[in-house]
């Protein structure tokens, strides 16, 4: 049996929505281990038993613990312990940096915001769309043992038909952050009073760009109905209408969101490369030949604060029915 | 740095699952500029500070036409051009190109920073910084909006995934930068005709000693097809624009489940 390992990045935080869809997909593949950096408590066991993972392997990182090059290597070295052959990360910064150094100690062939996954032959085998969502493409491991890092919302998270009871094993890792780098500072934004999901995992984003002249509140409007967060494009963070955080695109966040809805965005190559793993794209223009009307699955021309007011209407109406 | 197939170009593979590439639709990666514009000012703040051997080399690996990465930085204002350029490295993955651009960074003697773009804008990997770091076993300052050196010492400021982080390295190190870390400079007449003059050193895998075991890829793409053009369903705004957004979402059963 094949077995998967998962390294947690998280302390004893509740496990985030991206690492229930990398578990759901791990499981498909083999006998899931979790690496965890921090001891598990009872909640945090519960819920990964749930999604049926069988053991959590808990290491002590020495500092700078957030250095990549460090969890990297930590990673390989309990791969190595438990003669794993898969590794599975969530597609975020940190952790394709994490997958890099892991796939680098390991000699491991390494595949990038996949969104499917399957094991050909002993080879991990992972599917991706590249080219602005202009190819589909597949990509296959040549190794024995292969890292991965899966694109949010690749797979609804579900927990497994029978639920597992994991066994928590402390192990030493071996790892070093390579001489002369320190971190000096770290400061994590405090999401807890956020009413809306984080933009890279979120399951439906509305984006407004410069056609919303900075009036954002047709388009928040609609995203806190759908339970969706917001993104934009460069140029209204450039302009200071929205966070950095918020801009979705080659330079910004990459997203993949069951739905997205782009209002007021032209669609530039940019822009269109982060979201064009979207499963539904919605498109609200004044510009019927706007690129992104043009790769929309539906598009609604018009001018966008009646649009996403009135849809934003009619579906708390939908509800209110229900 | 990287050429890469311009992004308004129609982008796709050919039937050995490899990018087509033609010599008139690449252009140099754009956030790679900026890493050539941090390289300048690294380098200009060196000299200010009494380095004045200070130099810029501009590096690539790939087929001929990405040589032109390498004159666009050229005329930037880089001293020097090195392409890795073989048949052998046809193919190459993370891995493989990981490896060549490390072998090149090595064969340069004293290397104190190797810059790079956060990420092709082609493939959007983003992973290529933290493999040099792991060949090289140098630290790494990766995804940085603002870098420093001073009294040699580097400096980064890093924003993802919702933390902010500073960073400090002695070189030897890989830094790779985002596009806000600064803007990079146009290039003049007078050095795009400089430019032409300055020395491209065209190396090999075996000039690197690369062997076969350094050359062989790690992972293979094993199919590549065109998806269908979308064939986008539109509606003219009529007052029930609204209206038929919230029915075709329910219609297409995309609201998040109340039981989330
Ligand atoms: C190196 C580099 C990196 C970049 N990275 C990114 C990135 O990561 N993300 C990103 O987004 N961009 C990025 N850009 C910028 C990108 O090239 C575009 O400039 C940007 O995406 C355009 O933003 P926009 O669609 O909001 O504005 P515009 O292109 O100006 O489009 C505005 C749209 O709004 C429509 N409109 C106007 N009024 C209304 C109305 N009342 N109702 C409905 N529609 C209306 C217009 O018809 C138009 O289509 C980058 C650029 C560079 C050079």
């Amino acid at each position: 049996m094949t077995t998967v390992l998962v390294p947690l990045d998280q302390g004893d935080q509740p496990l985030r929505p991206a690492t229930l869809e990398v578990l759901t997909l791990a499981r498909d593949l083999g006998e899931v281990t979790v690496l965890a950096f921090a001891e598990p408590g009872e909640e945090l066991l519960t819920d990964l038993g749930r999604y049926g993972v069988g053991r959590v392997l808990v290491t002590q990182l020495p500092e700078p613990a957030t250095s990549s090059a460090l969890v990297g290597q930590a990673v390989a070295s309990a791969v190595r312990q438990v003669s794993g052959a898969v590794v599975l990360l969530p597609s975020t910064f940190t952790s394709k940096e994490v997958a890099a150094h892991a796939a680098h100690h390991l000699q491991a062939g390494l595949l990038i915001d996949v969104g499917d996954l399957r094991l050909d032959a002993g080879r991990l085998v992972g599917g991706k769309r590249v080219f602005g969502g202009t190819w589909e493409t597949e990509c296959a491991a040549t190794t024995e043992v292969a890292v991965a890092t899966v694109r949010p919302n690749a797979v609804l998270p579900t927990a497994a038909t029978t639920p597992a009871t994991p066994q928590v094993q402390p192990v030493t890792t071996e790892a070093a952050a390579p001489a002369g780098l320190e971190l000096l500072e770290r400061q994590v934004a405090d999401h807890s009073g956020d009413v809306r999901p984080a933009l890279a995992e979120a399951a439906i984003v509305v984006a407004g760009g410069r056609g919303t002249f900075g009036d954002f509140e047709a388009v928040e409007e609609l995203a806190d109905v759908l339970g969706g967060a917001i993104g934009t494009t460069r140029d209204c963070v450039d302009e200071g209408w929205l966070p950095h955080e918020a801009q979705v695109g080659q330079t910004g966040t990459t997203i993949a969101p069951r739905v997205y809805i782009g209002a007021g965005i032209s669609g530039a190559p940019h822009h269109v490369g982060g979201m064009s793993a979207a499963g539904t794209v919605i498109a609200v223009n004044l510009d019927d030949e706007a690129p992104l009307v043009q790769l929309a699955d539906f598009a609604v021309i018009g001018d966008l604060s009646s649009v996403l007011a009135d849809a934003a209407e009619a579906l708390r109406a939908y509800r209110d029915e229900r | 740095m990287k050429h890469v197939p311009d992004l308004s170009s129609d982008r796709g593979f050919g039937s050995d699952g490899r990018t087509v590439r033609t010599t008139d639709d690449g252009t140099l990666n754009e956030v790679d500029e900026n890493a050539v514009e941090t390289a300048l000012l690294l380098k200009e703040a060196a000299q200010a500070a009494g380095t004045p051997a200070a130099e810029v080399i501009a590096l690539t690996l790939g087929p001929a036409p990405a040589v032109d990465a390498v004159r666009r930085a050229l005329q930037m204002g880089a001293d020097s051009g090195v392409h890795v350029c073989d048949d052998a490295l046809a193919g190459a993955d993370y891995a493989v190109t990981a490896r060549g651009l490390a072998a090149a960074v090595r064969a340069q003697g004293q290397v104190d920073v190797l810059v790079t773009g956060m990420a092709a804008l082609d493939g959007l990997g983003a992973v290529l910084p933290s493999l040099l770091a792991a060949d090289l076993g140098w630290p790494q300052l990766t995804v940085a909006g603002e870098v420093t050196l001073t009294d040699g010492v580097l400096i980064a400021t890093r924003d993802v995934d919702g933390a902010t982080e500073t960073w400090r390295a002695t070189p030897p190190a890989v830094v790779s930068v985002t596009d806000v870390a600064n803007s990079p400079r146009l290039a003049r007449m007078k050095e795009i005709l400089a430019a032409r003059q300055k020395p491209v050193q065209t190396v090999t895998a075996a000039d690197l000693g690369l062997t076969e075991a350094d050359l062989t890829v790690r992972t293979a793409v094993r199919s590549a097809t065109r998806r269908p053009e979308p064939e986008p369903e539109i509606v003219a705004d009529d007052g029930t624009g609204g209206q038929q957004l919230a029915d075709y979402l329910i219609a297409h059963d995309l609201l998040i489940k109340e039981s989330r």
